[in-house]
C-alpha cells in the first residue's frame, strides 16, 4: 500500500533536477522581488487554495547521526492549475500568500513552451541576485579568517 | 480550586488600553518598526525563534514589539501562534555539513580545513561601551577577501576517521515529537534534543556551567562551532521528490569530551551535540554540554546526584513558557483556596489555645 | 491533468469548521443523522466519506484504506489532500472501509488505559444510513435512539471495553452518522 507520486510518468533525472532547482530559487526567493519580476498572475484554477502552515525542521544528532525534531518554521503552499492545463506546485518560505502562488505560477510555466522566456525574465535574476547575496556573506567571513603566524620560541633556537 | 469571579472586565479593559499606550512610549520619540526590530536586534529575534520554536524572523520581531521586549512573553506569543497553524509535515534532516558558514571555530585543532572563522563575534571586543552608538548614522563596512564558495567539513569527521572518537548511530527513525505527545521519560536522545533546543537559554545556560563547575563534571572541549545558512528541504507526496522549502541559520557546536574506555571499548572520546536555530552562540554550546551530562547512563558513568544528570529535572524545568504560566498563575485569584486555609489556621489556633486553657 | 488534484475544500478554513461542527454534533448526539459537502472525492468514497477525511486528516494521522476503498484514485486524493499516510490496520488512527472490509475489528487499536484517545476512528460507508434499526443509549441520548447500523455485538463487545475503545462514523452519500465507544446498543 504505497503511495505513488501524481506526476504521471517519471519525468528524466535532468529534468527532475531542474524543475527542483526552480523550486527552490523560488521557495527562498523574497516575496517582494519575486512580486517585481512577476507582476502579472495568469489566470488559474486552484487546487489547492494558498495555506500557511508549519513544517518541522529536523537535524541529526551529532551532524549524521539519528534525526531529532529541531523546531518549526513557517510555509505557504499553493497548487494551481492554468487555462493551458499545465499545474504548478509550490511550498514556500514564510507567510506570503501571493508568494506561493507566483512560485505555483512559475512552476507551472516553466513545464510549457513560455519557460525559456520565464528562466530570462523570473529565474536569471532572481538566481544572479542570489548568488551575489551569498558570494558577499561568504567574502565578509572570509576576511575574519585567522591567518596563525608560528612564533619561534627561544629554546627552538 | 477555582471560581468564576466577574467585575474586573472594565479594568482590564483599562489596564491593556494603557499597556498598549506604555508599550509606544513616549510619542515624542520615533516608533520602532517591525523591520528595525528585525535586522537591528536580530539576536533577540534568534531567541524568540529558537524558544519560541518556529523560524520566522517576521513573526518574532513583531512578538518582541507587541511584548515590549520581554522575550518570555514574546516566546509565549509565538508559542501561541504556533498552535494555530497546520502542519504541513517534517523537513528531511538538515544537512549540516553543506552549511555556508559566516562563523566556524574549533577549540580543539588551530590548523584544519577551512580553517578558523571568526565571523560576526563579540568575543574580541573590549565589552566597553561605545558612545559612538548613541550618536546616530554611524554604518561599519565588513571588510572582504576572496571567498572559496565550498562548504567546510566537520572536525568531528576528522577525528571519526581516526576512530578517536565515538561513532554517531546512524539511521532515519522517525523521532519523538514532544509539541505532538506528552513527554514521556526516560526519552530518547532525540527528543532530549528538541527540549533543550527550545529550552530557556538561561536554565540551559546556567545547567551547563553546572557541570563546569563540577555538579556531573564531563571535561568539554568545543571541537567546532559553526554559525551559517542551511537549505530545508522537504519531501512532497504528490510530487514524489523533496524540494527546498526554504534556507535557515542554524548555530552547531560539537564537545569533544573525555571518556576513559570500558572493558569492550578502548579508549575514545565522546560527543555532546547542540543545534539552536539562528546565530545563538551561547546557547549551541550550552546545549551541548547538557546533551552530553544527560548521556551518563548511555555512557556507563556515575550518576552523581548532578541536577545536569537528572534527565526528569531537565527536561521538565527547560521550558520558559511552562516555568512562568505555572509561577505567574499563583498571583491570580486564588480567594477559595485561601479562604480554606485561612480557615483551617484558625480552626487550628483555636485548638491549640483551648488546650493551652485546659492545661491551665 | 490528474483527477485527483480536484474535489477538495475551496474555502478550508470555513469549510472544515462546518463539518467538524457537524461531526461533532452526530458524535455527541449518537443517531442523529447530518448532512457533509464541499468535497467530490473519487469513487467509490462518498462525499460525506471524502469531507470527513479533508476536515479529520493530516499528515499527523495515519490512515487505514480496507478492501474496495484501497484503490490508486482514493490514495491518491488522499495524498495532495489530507497528506495522511496509509498504513496498515493496527498501525491507524482513522480507518476507512464498507463494514465488511474492516473485519477484524480487533486488529484497530482501543487506546491504553493512561490514553483512551490513542484508539482508532472507524469510517464506515453504508449502503443506507437511517434512524431506525439498533436502540442506542447513552450520553448524548435523551432517551432511545434509533440507527441502521450493520450489527450489535460488535458495537456491544466494545461498549464493555469502556473507557477503551473504538468509535465510529457511518457515512452515505452525503449523509453521516456516528456512535462513539461510549454508546450501549441493543437489537430492537
Amino acid at each position: 500500500m504505497t503511495q505513488t507520486p501524481l506526476e504521471a510518468a517519471t519525468p528524466c533525472s535532468e529534468t527532475l533536477a531542474a524543475r527542483k532547482a526552480w523550486m527552490g530559487l523560488l521557495a527562498r526567493a523574497k516575496p517582494a522581488r519575486l512580486a517585481d519580476l512577476c507582476p502579472e498572475i495568469p489566470t488559474h484554477d486552484l487546487l489547492r487554495a494558498p495555506e500557511i502552515g508549519a513544517v518541522m525542521v529536523r537535524g541529526r544528532i551529532g551532524g549524521n547521526g539519528l534525526p531529532f525534531n529541531l523546531g518549526e518554521m513557517t510555509v505557504t503552499r499553493c497548487a494551481l492549475r492554468l487555462g493551458s492545463g499545465a499545474v504548478g506546485h509550490a511550498h514556500v518560505q514564510g507567510r506570503d500568500k501571493g508568494h506561493a502562488v507566483r512560485a505555483a505560477v512559475v512552476d507551472a510555466l516553466m513545464q510549457t513552451d513560455q519557460a525559456e522566456a520565464l528562466r530570462a525574465a523570473v529565474l536569471a535574476p532572481l538566481q544572479a541576485e542570489e548568488i551575489a547575496r551569498r558570494t558577499s556573506r561568504a567574502a565578509k567571513a572570509a576576511a575574519t579568517k585567522v591567518e596563525f603566524f608560528t612564533l619561534v620560541r627561544g629554546e627552538d633556537q | 480550586m477555582y471560581v468564576a469571579v466577574k467585575g474586573g472586565e472594565r479594568a482590564i479593559d483599562n489596564a491593556h488600553a494603557w499597556l498598549a499606550e506604555e508599550r509606544r512610549g513616549d510619542l515624542g520619540v520615533a516608533e520602532l518598526s517591525v523591520a528595525q526590530i528585525r535586522a537591528q536586534l536580530s539576536l533577540a529575534v534568534n531567541r524568540v525563534m529558537a524558544e519560541g520554536s518556529l523560524y520566522d524572523p517576521d513573526l518574532a520581531a513583531l512578538a518582541i514589539k507587541q511584548a515590549r521586549g520581554d522575550l518570555i512573553e514574546a516566546i509565549f506569543l509565538i508559542r501561541a501562534y504556533r498552535t494555530t497553524l497546520p502542519r504541513l509535515g517534517a523537513s528531511c534532516p538538515v544537512d549540516t555539513a553543506e552549511m555556508a558558514v559566516i562563523r566556524r571555530i574549533s577549540a580543539t585543532f588551530k590548523d584544519l580545513p577551512g580553517g578558523q572563522v571568526l565571523g560576526p563575534t563579540f568575543d574580541y571586543t573590549h565589552r566597553l561601551l561605545d558612545f559612538k552608538l548613541a550618536a546616530e548614522g554611524e554604518v561599519s563596512q565588513a571588510a572582504t577577501a576572496p571567498a572559496a564558495m565550498e562548504a567546510v567539513p566537520h572536525v568531528m569527521a576528522m577525528l571519526d576517521r581516526d576512530g578517536m572518537i565515538e561513532a554517531e548511530p546512524l539511521g532515519n527513525d522517525v523521532p519523538a515529537d514532544l509539541t505532538r505527545e506528552p513527554m514521556e521519560l526516560p526519552g530518547s536522545r532525540a527528543l532530549r534534543l528538541q527540549a533543550i533546543t527550545r529550552g530557556d537559554e538561561g536554565f540551559i545556560l546556567s545547567m551547563a556551567y553546572s557541570t563546569q563547575r563540577g555538579y556531573g563534571r564531563t571535561h568539554a572541549f568545543v571541537g567546532e562551532l559553526r554559525i551559517g545558512a542551511v537549505a530545508v528541504e522537504m519531501e512532497i507526496p504528490e510530487l514524489g521528490f523533496a524540494v527546498e522549502i526554504g534556507e535557515i541559520e542554524l548555530t552547531e557546536c560539537e564537545t569533544v569530551n573525555q571518556f576513559k574506555g570500558s572493558k569492550t571499548e578502548p579508549p575514545q572520546f565522546t560527543r555532546g551535540y547542540g543545534l539552536v536555530f539562528g546565530q545563538t552562540e551561547r546557547k549551541a554550546i550550552a546545549m551541548s554540554l547538557v546533551d552530553r551530562s544527560l548521556r551518563w547512563a548511555e555512557l556507563g558513568e556515575d550518576y552523581t546526584g548532578a541536577p545536569a544528570q537528572d534527565e526528569e529535572f531537565v527536561l521538565m524545568h527547560a521550558d520558559n513558557v511552562q516555568a512562568t504560566g505555572f509561577l505567574e498563575h499563583i498571583k491570580l485569584p486564588h480567594y477559595v483556596d485561601f479562604q480554606s486555609e485561612l480557615e483551617l489556621v484558625r480552626r487550628l489556633r483555636a485548638e491549640v489555645f483551648a488546650t493551652q486553657e485546659a492545661a491551665e | 491533468m490528474n483527477d485527483a488534484l480536484l474535489g477538495g475544500f475551496v474555502d478550508a478554513a470555513v469549510q472544515s469548521s462546518h463539518a467538524f461542527r457537524a461531526a461533532l454534533s452526530v458524535l455527541s448526539q449518537p443517531g442523529n443523522i447530518r448532512d457533509l459537502s464541499g468535497a467530490v472525492p473519487p469513487a467509490p468514497l462518498s462525499v460525506a466519506a471524502g469531507v470527513l477525511l479533508l476536515t479529520l486528516c493530516d499528515g499527523t494521522t495515519p490512515l487505514h484504506l480496507a478492501g474496495a476503498f484501497d484503490c490508486a484514485p482514493v490514495r491518491d486524493w488522499i495524498t495532495f489532500h489530507c497528506g495522511a499516510p496509509l498504513v496498515s490496520a493496527e498501525a491507524a488512527v482513522f480507518a476507512l472501509g464498507d463494514w465488511q472490509a474492516l473485519q477484524p475489528l480487533g486488529q484497530f487499536a482501543i487506546g491504553l488505559p493512561d490514553y483512551p484517545d490513542r484508539a482508532a476512528t472507524l469510517i464506515v460507508e453504508m449502503p443506507a444510513l437511517e434512524a431506525k434499526g439498533a436502540v442506542l443509549r447513552g450520553p448524548g441520548i435523551a432517551d432511545v435512539a434509533y440507527l441502521s447500523l450493520p450489527e450489535v455485538a460488535a458495537f456491544q463487545a466494545n461498549r464493555a471495553l469502556f473507557p477503551l475503545g473504538f468509535d465510529c462514523f457511518f457515512t452515505c452519500g452525503t449523509k453521516v452518522a456516528a456512535l462513539p465507544r461510549s454508546t450501549y446498543v441493543e437489537a430492537v
